[in-house]
């Protein structure tokens, strides 16, 4: 066990684009835990975009090129054997690269071509690893040795664990999934749970976990985003949540944008706070609220965080 | 939960008269109601061949009608005439002037693979959604969706650069659509973004909006990418036989102009 734990504690890091912009709170959080739990995070040299789901949109082979490209300079140039990507996107088209390039013939040829000209290493299926911020913490330090770091926790904090749609769906490309055991559920996730958990959260029994927060037509198809976050954001409410834990920016920053968005153009105000897990868990490992960027978020949580003595 | 689906008699082919005698017996009114029969006379038989042929409608054959696509659908939640098993079977059959009734709404798949997970043949249907989207746009029965050109301005955006600046993607979205940036919620977002954010972090995102991020040395992944998408575009017209039909291909998003 322990053996297998090193092989997580100095990791490739791929922030990905968001995680420069609007997500900059979870990239700075992302870092200050790893920084608390002596993990090490080597950026991927001269990354690009994964592809996103617009790329795939236009089309699905360039955008498991562009994956490839990051996962070849991971494996290839910097001899790592596991990248974590903390973005539920680049995680999920990292994962659904890896998928094609084992499995899709059609795939690999346009890789491999799209590479040559481009001047770098074909990535073979196989080199590299593709983890979560999630699946980081759990296998490189553990529930256990976690427990023994928390300094002040979080003192009971009411919180629904928010999933999202790209850390489980499909489940085909994520083939560790649903092994029993310690494993991930694709249809019941719980590492954010688990983790929150021995971090001194109360989590709700919250049904939307994998609900779907419109996050590819957030701007093309406002209204549609903003109708599937009300849901979302009330039926935290209803489990009496004080706040709703992400793990991945695009549901992050669609959550805030669109609770705001109902205000406006419903009249739907709703009270829930949004906070990355990564910034709920540094608060519980005593780190300042600076640190951890509580205050860049949109969604203002520093004066229930101080009322409760989190912050 | 099961599939409540709409009924395929339509109000436009239900006819009652007011005043109506037949054969001496008078009908008027709606107790006496009228269906006009239904006769399809437009199949299109190459309609699932074409759609195939788009990246994403690969595998539309190995459908079974189960339903469990609609019945897991987040959209379908909202909107009862967002019908992916429909849709799928009106492909398969051919029924061309069916499935152009719902033209306005099919690009309004959320991506979220609800039913590519449930599917029990591996259709992937959320794939099957995006290649009849592009394939409504391709053949000119719709105009570009507002997902298209957002897919557009992003894919553009990495093909040049190799990396998302994200105020440069909204602004370039919101410019090709028309819209203004200056609307209610936008502006209280913004004014709540300031609110609380450190001053270097201002700066930090004001500097990323002059100098553009980008991936160094990406010029030849540029254009192998480019000319990938062109050959890729090319077959899909082939595909669906429209090269003959037009010269000027404005629906080439490697052609397009970048922001």
């Amino acid at each position: 066990m322990s053996e297998n734990k090193e092989k997580y504690k100095n990791v490739a890091y791929y922030p990905g684009c968001a995680l420069e912009g609007t997500g900059h709170a979870y990239n700075k959080s992302t870092k200050a835990i790893g920084k608390a739990l002596d993990l090490g995070l080597e950026e991927v040299k001269n990354w690009n975009c994964c592809g996103a789901m617009e790329v795939k949109n236009v089309d699905p082979k360039l955008q498991t090129y562009l994956s490839s490209r990051v996962m070849s300079i991971a494996s290839n140039e910097m001899k790592h054997d596991v990248v974590m990507a903390p973005c539920n996107g680049c995680y999920h088209n990292l994962k659904k690269a890896e998928y094609d390039l084992e499995n899709d013939a059609a795939s690999v040829e346009v890789v491999e071509q799209i590479s040559k000209k481009a001047g770098h290493e074909t990535y073979k299926a196989g080199s590299i690893e593709t983890i979560h911020a999630l699946d980081w913490i759990k296998k490189a330090v553990g529930e256990e040795e976690l427990e023994k770091k928390i300094k002040g926790g979080l003192k009971g904090l009411k919180v629904a664990n928010y999933y999202g749609c790209m850390y489980t769906r499909p489940r085909n490309i994520f083939p560790e999934k649903d092994q029993g055991g310690d494993s991930e559920s694709t249809d019941k996730p719980h590492y954010m749970d688990d983790l929150l958990a021995v971090a001194g959260a109360d989590n709700v029994d919250f049904p939307l976990k994998t609900a779907c927060c419109g996050g590819a037509h957030t701007l093309s198809d406002s209204d549609t985003s903003t109708k599937l976050v009300l849901n979302i954001l009330m039926a935290a409410e209803a489990s009496g949540a004080e706040v709703i834990a992400t793990e991945c920016p695009t549901c992050h920053s669609g959550l805030e944008m669109h609770q705001i968005r109902a205000e406006k153009m419903f009249g739907k105000k709703t009270n829930v706070k949004i906070v990355y897990f990564t910034q709920l868990l540094g608060m519980a490992l005593g780190l300042s609220k600076r640190k951890v960027g509580l205050q860049e978020n949109i969604s203002d949580s520093y004066a229930l965080m101080k009322e409760k003595g989190i912050a | 939960m099961p599939i409540h689906e709409k009924s395929l008699i339509r109000p436009e082919n239900i006819k009652s008269h007011d005043e109506l005698v037949i054969e001496g017996i008078d009908v008027s009114g709606h107790w006496s109601t009228f269906i006009q029969s239904r006769v399809v006379t437009d199949y299109n038989e190459e309609l699932e061949e074409e759609i195939s042929a788009l990246p994403g409608g690969e595998y539309i054959h190995r459908c079974f009608q189960c339903g469990s696509c609609t019945n897991a659908c987040t959209v379908n939640a909202l909107n009862a005439d967002f019908n992916p098993r429909y849709w799928i079977y009106l492909i398969r059959m051919g029924m061309e002037e069916e499935l152009l009734r719902d033209k306005e709404i099919i690009w309004q798949c959320v991506s979220c693979n609800k039913c590519t997970y449930i599917c029990p043949r591996d259709v992937a249907p959320e794939g099957v959604m995006k290649a009849t989207s592009h394939w409504l746009e391709l053949k000119g029965h719709t105009p570009k969706s507002h997902s298209t050109i957002f897919d557009e301005v992003f894919t553009d955006q990495v093909m040049e650069t190799g990396m998302i600046e994200e105020s440069r993607t909204i602004r370039g979205f919101f410019g090709r659509t028309k819209q203004s940036l200056t609307q209610g919620w936008l502006i209280e977002m913004v004014k709540r973004l300031m609110r609380n954010l450190p001053v270097e972090m201002l700066i930090k995102l004001g500097l990323a909006t002059f100098l553009r991020p980008r991936t160094k040395n990406w010029g030849a992944a540029r254009d192998a990418m480019k000319e990938y998408a062109q050959e890729q575009h090319a077959l899909h017209r082939k595909a669906l036989k429209l090269d003959q039909v037009t010269q000027s291909d404005d629906s080439n998003t490697a052609n397009q102009e970048t922001n």
